[in-house]
C-alpha cells in the first residue's frame, strides 16, 4: 500500500495556523455551529476529530480565538482527555480493553499478541498506515471479553486468531 | 396470507460483539430464500450474555429461545421449524422459564429485551410513562417524598439516598436548575447502564423528566462515555422520538410543563465519572474534581442547583412512581432497598445481568447464577464494585449483596459489577494494575493520588522482585495510608483498597519469585 506515513503534529508549532484549507474550514464550521451552546469546547473538539480523525495542534489557536479562550486553556482540555489525539491516526483505530474483567480472561496475552502482530506499541500506527493501536479501559462487554473496539464496532471473546481476522478485515476494508 | 412470525435478535452491543448482526442477516436471507414470512425485531438483550446471540421466535406458545447461534446454525433452525418453537439442539425453551431469568426480580430491567427499544408505543404498552403520568399530577414535594420513601439509593457507587439529594435541589431557589445523568459507566465489570440505555432508553428519559418535575429543572443532560456508540445511537433516536411525541419539550403531555434533554459525549477519562469532574467536563473544561461543599444540588452545573444521578438510579424512578414507594421498598433488606442489577463478568461461565433484590449472597451469584468460572478452574478472587473495589477471597463469598454488609468487610458494592478471577490470577499483578490505573486516570489535583500511585507501581515492582520485601511492604502500606488520608476524591482515596486487600488476602503472591508465580 502506498499510504504515506502519518504526519506527526509538532506541539511547538501549535501557535502557527498552518492548517490546510479544508481543516481550517472544518474547524471554523465546528466553532460556528457549536460555540453558543454552553460548555462548547468538548463538543467542538469532538466535531473536529469526527471530521478529521484528529485535532491538529494548529487548530488550537483558531479554536481559542473563536471561543474567546486562551490557547493554554484549549490545549489543557485537549491534552486532558485520552480520546482526543493531535496526530493523524491510521485509517482504522483499534482499541484493546486493558481493564480487569478482560484481564481475567487473557487481555494481557492479547495485548502482547497485538503489539507483536502489528509491530507497534500503544499510540503507534502500523507501517502501512492502516491501523493505530490504542488502549481502552472497559467497553461494557465485560461478560464476553477479551474485548476490542475497531472504530465504532465492538468485538467480544477475542483470542489471537480472532484478533488476526479482525486486523485482516480492517486492512482490506478501505 | 399467514401473518409473519416475529423473530427477536438483540441489537445490544454485547450481543453484536459476538455476532448478532450476522445472525440477523442470516435469518433474513434464509427466510427470504424459503419464502417464510418472518419479521425480525432487534430487541435489547435479556442479559443471558453467555448465550448470545440469543434469538427468540414468537410462537403461539409464547417466546421460545435459541442460542448461542452462529450464522451456520440458521438453515438447521429453519429445518427444525424454530418459527413454531421446534426442537433443536440449541433450543432453550420458553425464554421466561430459563432459570437464570426466572429467578430474577426485574424491576428496573423489566422491559429490557421484550421489545424494540425505540418503539414508543411498545414502551407504553409495557407500562412505560405511567410513572410520568403520576408525577404530572403531583406537587414537586410529593414526587420527592415518594422517591425518599422508596429507599432508593444512588446506584452509581456512593449509594447516597436519591430523595435527600432531590430535596436539597428542590429547596435551592434558582432561575435555572439542571438534571444531569451520569452515563460515564467507567468501572470495569459493569454494563448495566449500557444495557438499559440501549434496551430501554425511554425509561431513562422518563426518569430524568420526573427528576426535572421533582426539583423544578427544565433542562437535562446525559453525559455518555464515547466507548458506548450503540447507546449513543439509541439515545439520540429515543430523545428525538420522545420530543416528537410530546414526552419532552415545551409542553409535556399537553400540561404546559417543560423539560428537555441533550446528550454529551465524554472523551475517555475515568475521572469524569466523578460527579464534580463530570460537571467541569460539561462546562467544557478539564475534568478536574471540585472541592465540596458546595454540593452540586446547591451549586452544580454552571453554578446552578443540579441533580446528578446514575443511569440506573434515574431509570428506577418510573416504577417507583407507577407502583408506589412501598412496592419498591418491599424488596431488599436493611438500608438497601429495592433491587440491584448485578453484572457477572470476567472469568465466569454464565456471565450476564442479574437483577435481584438486595440480600442474595455473592456465592449464590457466582455459582447458582454464574455456574463457576469460565475456565472451569476454581474461583480464587472476585473484585466487586469496579477498579476501586476490594479483592475478596473465597472466605468472604457468603457476604450478602447489601451496601452495609460490603462496607463491613472493607469492600463496596459500587455499581454492582462482579469480576471473577480463577486460580491462575497473580494478585500482585492485580495490585500493581490498581496503582497503574490510578496513575493513568488521576486528575492531577492531589499529590498523594498523582505521585503516590506512580510510586505505588514502583514499590510493588520491587516487592515482586524480592528486594527487601518486608521494607517494601511497609512502604506500600504507608503509601496506601497516605493516599487514603490525603486524596480529595475516591480515585486516590479508594485505590488502596484493591491493593491492600490483595496484600492481606493473597500475601503469597507478593513473595514468590516471578517464575514460580505462574500456576498454569
Ligand atoms: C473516580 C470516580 C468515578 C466515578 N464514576 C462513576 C460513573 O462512571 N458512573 C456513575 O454513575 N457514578 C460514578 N461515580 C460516582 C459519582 O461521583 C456520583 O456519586 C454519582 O454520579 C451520583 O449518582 P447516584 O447517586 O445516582 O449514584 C464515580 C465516583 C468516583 C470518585
Ligand atoms: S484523588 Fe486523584 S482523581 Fe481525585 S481529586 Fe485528587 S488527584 Fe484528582
Ligand atoms: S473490562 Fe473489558 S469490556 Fe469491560
Amino acid at each position: 500500500m502506498t499510504t504515506p506515513a502519518p504526519t506527526r503534529a509538532n506541539p511547538d508549532r501549535s501557535d502557527r495556523t498552518d492548517l490546510d484549507a479544508a481543516a481550517r474550514e472544518t474547524t471554523l464550521a465546528a466553532c460556528a455551529r457549536l460555540k453558543d451552546s454552553p460548555g462548547a469546547l468538548l463538543p467542538i473538539l469532538h466535531a473536529i476529530q469526527d471530521a478529521l480523525s484528529y485535532v491538529p495542534g494548529a487548530a488550537v489557536p483558531l479554536i481559542a480565538r473563536e471561543l474567546n479562550l486562551s490557547r493554554a486553556e484549549v490545549h489543557g482540555v485537549l491534552s486532558f482527555y485520552h480520546y482526543f489525539r493531535t496526530e493523524k491516526p491510521g485509517r482504522r483505530v483499534l482499541r484493546i480493553c486493558r481493564a480487569e474483567a478482560c484481564q481475567s480472561v487473557g487481555a494481557a496475552a492479547l495485548e502482547a499478541h497485538a503489539k507483536r502482530r502489528l509491530g507497534v506499541d500503544y499510540h503507534g500506527t502500523t507501517a502501512d498506515g492502516a491501523i493505530t493501536l490504542e488502549a481502552v479501559y472497559c467497553l461494557g462487554n465485560c461478560a464476553l471479553g477479551p474485548s476490542v473496539m475497531i472504530d465504532d464496532s465492538i468485538e467480544g471473546r477475542v483470542d489471537a486468531q480472532r484478533f488476526d481476522e479482525i486486523v485482516a478485515r480492517a486492512r482490506s476494508a478501505r | 396470507m399467514s401473518a409473519a412470525t416475529i423473530v427477536y435478535v438483540p441489537a445490544d452491543a454485547s450481543a453484536v460483539a459476538v455476532g448478532a448482526d450476522v445472525v440477523a442477516a442470516a435469518i433474513h436471507a434464509e427466510a427470504a430464500r424459503r419464502g417464510a414470512p418472518v419479521r425480525i425485531v432487534r430487541n435489547g438483550s435479556r442479559g443471558l450474555l453467555w448465550l448470545e446471540p440469543l434469538v427468540e421466535a414468537d410462537t403461539p406458545a409464547g417466546r421460545i429461545a435459541y442460542g448461542p447461534l452462529t450464522p451456520g446454525d440458521v438453515p438447521g433452525l429453519f429445518d427444525a421449524g424454530f418459527l413454531g418453537g421446534g426442537a433443536h439442539r440449541l433450543c432453550l425453551g420458553p425464554t421466561a422459564q430459563i432459570p437464570y431469568l426466572k429467578q430474577q426480580e426485574r424491576l428496573t430491567f423489566a422491559r429490557v429485551g421484550l421489545t424494540d427499544p425505540l418503539d414508543l408505543d411498545a414502551y407504553r404498552a409495557h407500562g412505560g410513562f405511567r410513572g410520568l403520568d403520576t408525577a404530572l399530577d403531583l406537587e414537586p414535594a410529593g414526587i420527592v417524598e415518594r422517591v425518599t420513601a422508596s429507599g432508593l439509593r444512588g446506584r452509581g457507587g456512593a449509594a447516597f439516598p436519591a430523595g435527600i439529594k432531590w430535596k436539597t435541589a428542590l429547596d435551592a431557589a434558582a432561575d435555572q436548575k439542571y438534571v444531569v445523568c451520569n452515563a460515564d459507566e467507567g468501572d470495569s465489570g459493569t454494563f448495566s447502564d449500557r444495557m438499559l440505555m440501549e434496551g430501554d432508553p425511554y425509561a431513562l428519559i422518563e426518569g430524568m423528566t420526573i427528576a426535572g418535575l421533582a426539583v423544578g429543572a427544565t433542562r437535562g443532560t446525559i453525559y455518555l462515555r464515547f466507548e458506548y456508540p450503540h447507546a449513543r445511537r439509541a439515545l439520540e433516536r429515543a430523545i428525538e422520538t420522545a420530543r416528537e411525541r410530546g414526552y419532552l419539550g415545551e409542553n409535556l403531555r399537553g400540561t404546559g410543563r417543560r423539560f428537555d434533554l441533550d446528550l454529551r459525549i465524554g472523551a475517555g477519562a475515568y475521572i469524569c465519572g466523578e460527579e464534580t469532574s463530570l460537571l467541569e467536563s460539561l462546562e467544557g473544561k478539564r475534568g478536574q474534581v471540585r472541592f465540596k461543599p458546595p454540593l452540586p444540588a446547591i451549586s452544580g452545573l454552571f453554578g446552578k442547583p443540579t441533580v446528578i444521578n446514575n443511569v440506573i438510579t434515574l431509570a428506577s424512578v418510573p416504577i417507583i412512581l407507577d407502583r408506589g414507594a412501598e412496592y419498591y421498598r418491599d424488596f431488599g433488606l436493611g438500608r438497601s432497598r429495592g433491587t440491584l442489577p448485578i453484572q457477572l463478568t470476567g472469568n465466569i461461565r454464565h456471565g450476564g445481568l442479574v437483577e435481584k433484590a438486595f440480600g442474595t449472597t455473592l456465592r449464590e451469584l457466582l455459582y447458582d447464577f454464574g455456574g463457576g468460572s469460565r475456565s472451569g478452574r476454581p474461583i480464587r478472587a472476585v473484585q466487586v464494585g469496579g477498579p476501586l473495589g476490594a479483592y475478596l477471597p473465597e472466605s468472604q463469598f457468603d457476604t450478602k449483596i447489601d451496601y452495609e454488609a460490603f462496607a463491613a468487610i472493607g469492600g463496596m458494592l459500587g455499581h454492582g459489577g462482579i469480576v471473577v478471577f480463577d486460580d491462575t490470577v497473580d494478585m500482585a499483578a492485580q495490585a500493581r494494575y490498581a496503582m497503574e490505573f490510578c496513575a493513568i486516570e488521576s486528575c492531577g489535583k492531589c499529590t498523594p493520588c498523582r505521585i503516590g500511585s506512580t510510586r505505588g507501581v514502583e514499590v510493588i515492582d520491587r516487592l515482586r522482585a524480592g528486594e527487601d520485601p518486608a521494607k517494601q511492604e511497609a512502604l506500600l502500606r504507608d503509601l496506601c495510608d497516605t493516599m487514603i488520608d490525603g486524596s480529595l476524591c475516591a480515585l486516590g482515596g479508594l485505590t488502596p483498597y484493591p491493593v491492600r486487600s490483595a496484600l492481606n488476602h493473597f500475601p503469597e503472591d507478593f513473595r514468590k519469585p516471578a517464575a514460580a508465580r505462574r500456576r498454569g
